[in-house]
């Protein structure tokens, strides 16, 4: 193909694009485009995968039943959507087994919030509310992606999400009305995860030179910017509403723009943590490991069943 | 890798209920069909969303290739007449 072919070719990608049409896998599409989504897409499975792992830690310590169950379904789904997500980027020829070797190496890239520790049973709250929150806006956003196997990921997802965010603001809820410790505890997760949900969202608009890309191809919908304001917009009544304080002294209602002002992010903590730096960067990876390593022999099993009976099969059918 | 081998891409379509046909809904990986079928109901059934299952080995598809899209479909495009619209059907017969 020659260069101008090409550029033609792209042209008229992006034209289609913007007509809101869908990309399906078997569609030409530029390298780039491809590239892009293969790595959004398995990072974003990445972090689903990553993201059972904070949770976890409290399923067997939880305070109730009712508690246990909601938690174990919620880490149950994270299961699920890493899986969504995996097949999605199959389908742009991304390989299975590769994708889980890069993140099991390091080398693959999740959401760094998984990298914050989880020391109170109120951190199962503040994620639910806030991390799941802060996912929830940007993958409603991603509803309307432009190609096709991951926007339907999406709504599948987002169908599931709903219930995640309730369970978590419904234990800061009771936490909140509880005795004056319990709310400190609430108050105190709430502290420590709410600046890491605003970095959720990535760098600030000016500082994110590939999203103009990924807008111009409406695989992202919404800025970094955009999307960090309208959940700050959204969370900030919620915890009014149960008495906690948003720790950020500028918080400020701005009448004329009709959203609230906040103070500066630490986007050195947000780099430092994806370098590889925060609380449990090591750890993390080390459970994934730990977990691929022991469910080694059960996948062992699995094939040897498989063919044992593939054997089985095809001497039975040649003997009748 | 053994398991690279072995474990194959499965699509997985879904009944939802009887009287609605098996719709894809996505696809996972099996070393078999039965696995298949059981990792289907863990991964895409968590909610009741079905009632039946098909898994069906990825490579057994067989697709129309997207650039043949023109020479497939074009044919159908001006063929309006087989459409009810087409025909002219004074109001006053009734619905027709
Ligand atoms: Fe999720
Ligand atoms: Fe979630």
């Amino acid at each position: 193909m020659s260069k101008e072919e090409m550029l033609n070719l792209e042209a008229r990608f992006e034209r289609y694009v913007a007509e809101e049409n869908k990309v399906e896998p078997k569609d030409w599409m530029p390298e780039k485009y491809r590239k892009t989504l293969i790595r959004q897409i398995s990072q974003h499975a990445h972090s689903e995968v990553v993201g059972m792992l904070p949770e976890a830690n409290w399923i067997s310590r939880a305070p109730s039943l009712r508690r246990k169950v909601a938690l174990l379904a919620k880490v149950q789904d994270e299961a699920g959507h890493g899986l969504y997500l995996y097949s999605a980027a199959e389908t742009l020829g991304a390989d299975r087994q590769q994708l889980v070797e890069d993140l099991l190496s390091g080398k693959a890239k999740y959401s760094s919030i998984f990298n914050y520790p989880t020391p109170t049973w109120a951190d199962m709250g503040a994620i639910g509310w806030l991390v799941d929150g802060a996912a929830i806006a940007n993958q409603v956003m991603l509803c309307r992606t432009s190609y096709g196997p991951y926007a339907r990921a999406m709504v599948r997802i987002c169908k599931e999400e709903s219930f995640h965010q309730r369970q978590g603001y419904e234990i800061m809820m009771a936490l909140a009305a509880g005795t004056p410790e319990q709310k400190r505890m609430a108050q105190d997760a709430l502290n420590r995860w709410w600046w890491p949900s605003l970095m959720m969202f990535g760098p600030t608009d000016e500082h994110s030179p590939n999203s103009a890309q990924s807008m111009k191809w409406r695989i992202k919908r919404k800025s970094n910017d955009e999307l960090r304001q309208e959940f700050i917009d959204k969370t900030v009544p919620q915890a009014e509403f149960i008495g906690l304080t948003i720790p950020d002294p500028d918080l400020k209602w701005n009448d004329e723009k009709g959203h609230y002002d906040f103070g500066e992010i630490n986007w050195d903590e947000f780099y430092n943590v994806i370098a590889g730096n925060g609380k449990c960067n090591k750890q993390r990876l080390e459970a994934r490991n730990k977990a691929h390593d022991e469910g080694k022999w059960i996948r062992e099993a699995a094939n040897a069943y498989a063919e044992k009976r593939a054997k089985r099969e095809s001497t039975s059918s040649s003997v009748a | 890798m053994s398991q690279k081998d072995n474990w194959k891409i499965w699509e997985v379509f879904i009944r939802s209920k009887n009287g609605i046909s098996h719709k894809h809904v996505g696809s996972l990986h099996a070393p078999d069909a039965e696995i298949a079928i059981k990792n289907a109901r863990d991964v895409y059934t968590r909610r009741s969303e079905g009632i039946s299952i098909w898994v069906v080995p990825s490579d057994a598809i067989t697709a129309s290739r997207p650039d043949e899209k023109e020479p497939l479909f074009a044919p159908a495009d001006d063929k309006v007449y087989r459409h009810p619209t087409f025909y002219d059907i004074p109001d006053d017969v009734g619905h027709m």
